[in-house]
Formats: structure tokens, C-alpha cells, sequence
């Protein structure tokens, strides 16, 4: 996530303070992603050191305002122009678990995968109470947060499915070694299968 | 045998289907609990071959298990012959399908009311519920529509307005939005969640982890056996905290 080009969006908004940059950012969001108050001043520092944002001065409250640069509006156009890169994935520490869970002796694959399932359709049905209730009560300001709510229902179920296929791979392995290992025994060879996957299915 | 209370619409009591026998026996369900009440919508999830349509068609009369016992509205279905059965079935029970299985022959408001028709309800009444049920699935306006004259969506909305009609508290839905695009397809769970949230019980079977999400408890069933559930926990903001987005 970029804050610093969030704030800069923000700022080119109109000119604001740390706390109230803190907040709109939150409420534009749904709160989704919880900003530290340390984080913003930090990156308003920074986007002050690259000229990007200057302070106004104080509000009258002793609260430092700040507003965006033509160098910062152009920062803001060319963050929005761009497409954001793919090329650096972010960690996926579910792909992780499970990739490493496949490779090592005795991990229960299929409990690891279930209990996964539970929580994410459960996540999943909370989004979409939560889209449900803020569609029926709809402001004007909540179209940001359905957006986020949609994006976060839209990778949870991709997330599920991912899992149903690794969960029916993992399935097609068991049945695939179990074959095998029938006709190793006949040839009076035997053979484990892999992956701890429930063969019956 | 267990007893329902008030507020049970459904309740499956160790609930098993075999089919065929001996060696070739499959055992579709096997031991299933399960309980819907009233207001509450529970989705059912598993791979293909897990028994969802099974446990569907066994909850709803359309098949009978092979041990165990299913009540409906405090009713034991077991203790019913053919006709009782069929006659609970249209009094009680809506079923709404994949393919919807509407009469083409007939308009919207004839298919809705032909349930009632069928229980002998007089025809002007039936129409009249049937009128009640279109508006509340948002489709008044369709009522004198042949189904070759309607969208898939709209002959969905149909479907459930047939299952709805005539205050059925019991509402089963297998795989419905199947044949339908995904925003038509919300539009059927939103009209499933009212129906919940109006007071009747719902259970879909359903593949789609999106249209599960609606429910207030998805079950997951796998080799015919509940094997776990996940009921919401209504607290987005916290759950968002926990899972530190």
C-alpha cells in the first residue's frame, strides 16, 4: 500500500493536517487498513524533504497544515496513470504454509486446507454482511468502502477456490499413488502414498 | 427420537441414504444432524459426489432416507404416506432448482399459483398469493409473462416466488443460481436472504463460496457427513483488525 501517495491524493483534496489526513483516509477506506498516526508524519516529512507538500502553517490550534506542490499534483496524476505492478508479488503466507505443508512428512494437508475454508468463508460472510448493510443504508461517502468491501470479497473467494483446487489436486495424487501403489504390490513392491490426501474420495 | 421446538423448521436426526445394496452399496449421507429454524439461513458446501443434493432432496420429502428421521414444522415425514407427503410438500415446502422447472405453457402467475391450485386452493385466491409472491421477489409487473418472454433472472425469480407462495417457511434451494449470470445471481440470494429475514428457513446447496457467504451458517459436508461449520461473526470492523488489514 502507498501511503505516501495516498496522502499526496488526499492533500491534493485540499489542505489538511496530520490527524485529519489519518481520518479521511480511514473513512474512505472503511477503516480497512488502520493507519499509524507515526506513519503519517513520517511521510509527511518525507513528502516535504522531496518538495512534493509544503507546510501552510499553523491552523490557528497548533495543528501544522499542509498542502501539495505542483510537483506533488503531478506525482498524484502519473500514481493514478499508472497500473500498480504485479511484478513483486505480495507475501502470501497461506501459499507459503500450504507449499511448505505438501513438502514435509506428516502435515495433515486436507486439516490445514479445511480449517482455512472455515475461517475464509467465514470472513467472507462477514464482508458480505457488511456490503449488504452498507448497500441498504447507502451515503453518498460509503461507495469508497463498497468498493474495498468488493475487493476484499472478490480475493477471499478467489482465495476458497484456490483452496477447493488444491484440495481436489491433492485428492487426484492420492488416488494417482494409490493406483501405482496397487500395482507395485502385485508386482510384490510396496509404496506409501504421499501427501496424507483421504483416498477414499 | 428427538423432539423439535417452537421455533425448529427443519431438523435432520442422524439422517443416512444408501444407495444400492451389498457390495455395490454408496452410502450418500451418513449420520447427518442438522437443524434449520425459522429466520435462518444455512448454506450447504462440499465437492461434487460429497451428498449436498442428496441431504437436499432427503430434507425436503423428495426422497427418503435409509436410517434416521427428518421432521418438518414438528411433522416426521417417515410417518406420512404418499399423499400426506405430497401434501406437506406443497403446503410446506418450496424447492427452487437450477433450471428453474417452470411450465412454459404457463404464465408467471399461473406457475406460482399452481401449487395452490394443486392443494385446492380456490383459483382466484391463488392468484391473488401468487400476485403477493411476484411483488415480493420484486417482479410484479412479469405476471402475465410466458416463460419464453422472461430473462433467466427474471424465470428465477419466478421459480422462487413459486417456492415462497403461500407463506411456505420452508425454503430449498439447490445450486439456483447456476444458470445465471453473477450479477442475476445476487439478485436471487438477496431475494433468499429476505425470505430468511421474513421468517422462513432456508437451505441452499451451493459450490459458490460468494452465494454461501449470504447465509448465517454454511455447513460443510464431505463422503455424506457434516464435517464442519462457520457461522459469521457479524464484526467486519474486528475482523479486519484481527486479520491486520
Amino acid at each position: 500500500m502507498s501511503i505516501r501517495h495516498s496522502l499526496l491524493a488526499l492533500l491534493q483534496d485540499q489542505p489538511r493536517y496530520g490527524y485529519q489526513l489519518r481520518v479521511e483516509f480511514e473513512n474512505r477506506t472503511g477503516a480497512t487498513w488502520p493507519l499509524n498516526i507515526g506513519q503519517v508524519y513520517t511521510t509527511l516529512d518525507r513528502l516535504e524533504r522531496d518538495a512534493l507538500v509544503a507546510k501552510e502553517g499553523d491552523d490557528g490550534e497548533g495543528h501544522v497544515v499542509y498542502s501539495i506542490t505542483a510537483a506533488g499534483k503531478a506525482e498524484v496524476r502519473s500514481w493514478f496513470a499508472a497500473p500498480v505492478e504485479r511484478n513483486n508479488p505480495p507475501r502470501n503466507e497461506l501459499a507459503i504454509k500450504l507449499a511448505l505443508a505438501v513438502t514435509l512428512p506428516g502435515v495433515d494437508v486436507q486439516a490445514i486446507i479445511q480449517a482455512q475454508r472455515v475461517a475464509s468463508i467465514r470472513a467472507l460472510q462477514d464482508y458480505t454482511k457488511a456490503r449488504r448493510d452498507t448497500a441498504a443504508n447507502q451515503r453518498a461517502t460509503d461507495t469508497a468502502w463498497l468498493l474495498v468491501l468488493d475487493s476484499l470479497i472478490f480475493q477471499t473467494e478467489a482465495e476458497v477456490r484456490w483452496l477447493d483446487l488444491c484440495e481436489a489436486r491433492m485428492v487426484q495424487q492420492a488416488q494417482a499413488a494409490a493406483a501405482g501403489s496397487a500395482r507395485k504390490t502385485s508386482n510384490g513392491v510396496t509404496e506409501d502414498a504421499p501427501l496424507n490426501a483421504d483416498s477414499r474420495r | 427420537m428427538s423432539v423439535q421446538g417452537p421455533q425448529q423448521v427443519l431438523e435432520l436426526a442422524q439422517v443416512g441414504r444408501t444407495f444400492g445394496e451389498g457390495a455395490t452399496a454408496v452410502a450418500a449421507l451418513r449420520g447427518v444432524d442438522l437443524t434449520i429454524c425459522a429466520g435462518e439461513f444455512v448454506a450447504v458446501m462440499g465437492p461434487s459426489g460429497s451428498g449436498k443434493s442428496s441431504l437436499l432432496a432427503v430434507a425436503g420429502g423428495l426422497d427418503r432416507p435409509t436410517s434416521g428421521a427428518v421432521f418438518v414444522e414438528s411433522t416426521p415425514l417417515a410417518g406420512l404416506g404418499l399423499n400426506e407427503l405430497a401434501r406437506l410438500r406443497r403446503r410446506a415446502i418450496g424447492y427452487v432448482f437450477q433450471d428453474f422447472n417452470l411450465v412454459p405453457t404457463l404464465t408467471a402467475a399461473e406457475n406460482v399459483a399452481l401449487p395452490l391450485e394443486l392443494d385446492g386452493t380456490s383459483a382466484r385466491k391463488a392468484h391473488r398469493q401468487a400476485a403477493d409472491a411476484l411483488r415480493q421477489v420484486g417482479i410484479p409487473e412479469l405476471a402475465d409473462r410466458f416463460m419464453d418472454q422472461m430473462s433467466g433472472g427474471q424465470q428465477q425469480r419466478v421459480a422462487i416466488a413459486r417456492a415462497i407462495v403461500g407463506q411456505r417457511r420452508l425454503i430449498l434451494a439447490d445450486e439456483p443460481t447456476g444458470a445465471l449470470d453473477s450479477t442475476t445471481g445476487q439478485g436471487v440470494m438477496e431475494v433468499l436472504r429476505a425470505r430468511a429475514d421474513a421468517g422462513a428457513a432456508v437451505m441452499l446447496v451451493t459450490h459458490e463460496a460468494r452465494h454461501a457467504a449470504w447465509a448465517d451458517r454454511v455447513v460443510f459436508l464431505r463422503d455424506g457427513r457434516i464435517i464442519d461449520q462457520a457461522a459469521a461473526m457479524h464484526d467486519p470492523t474486528m475482523l479486519l483488525t484481527q486479520a491486520g488489514l
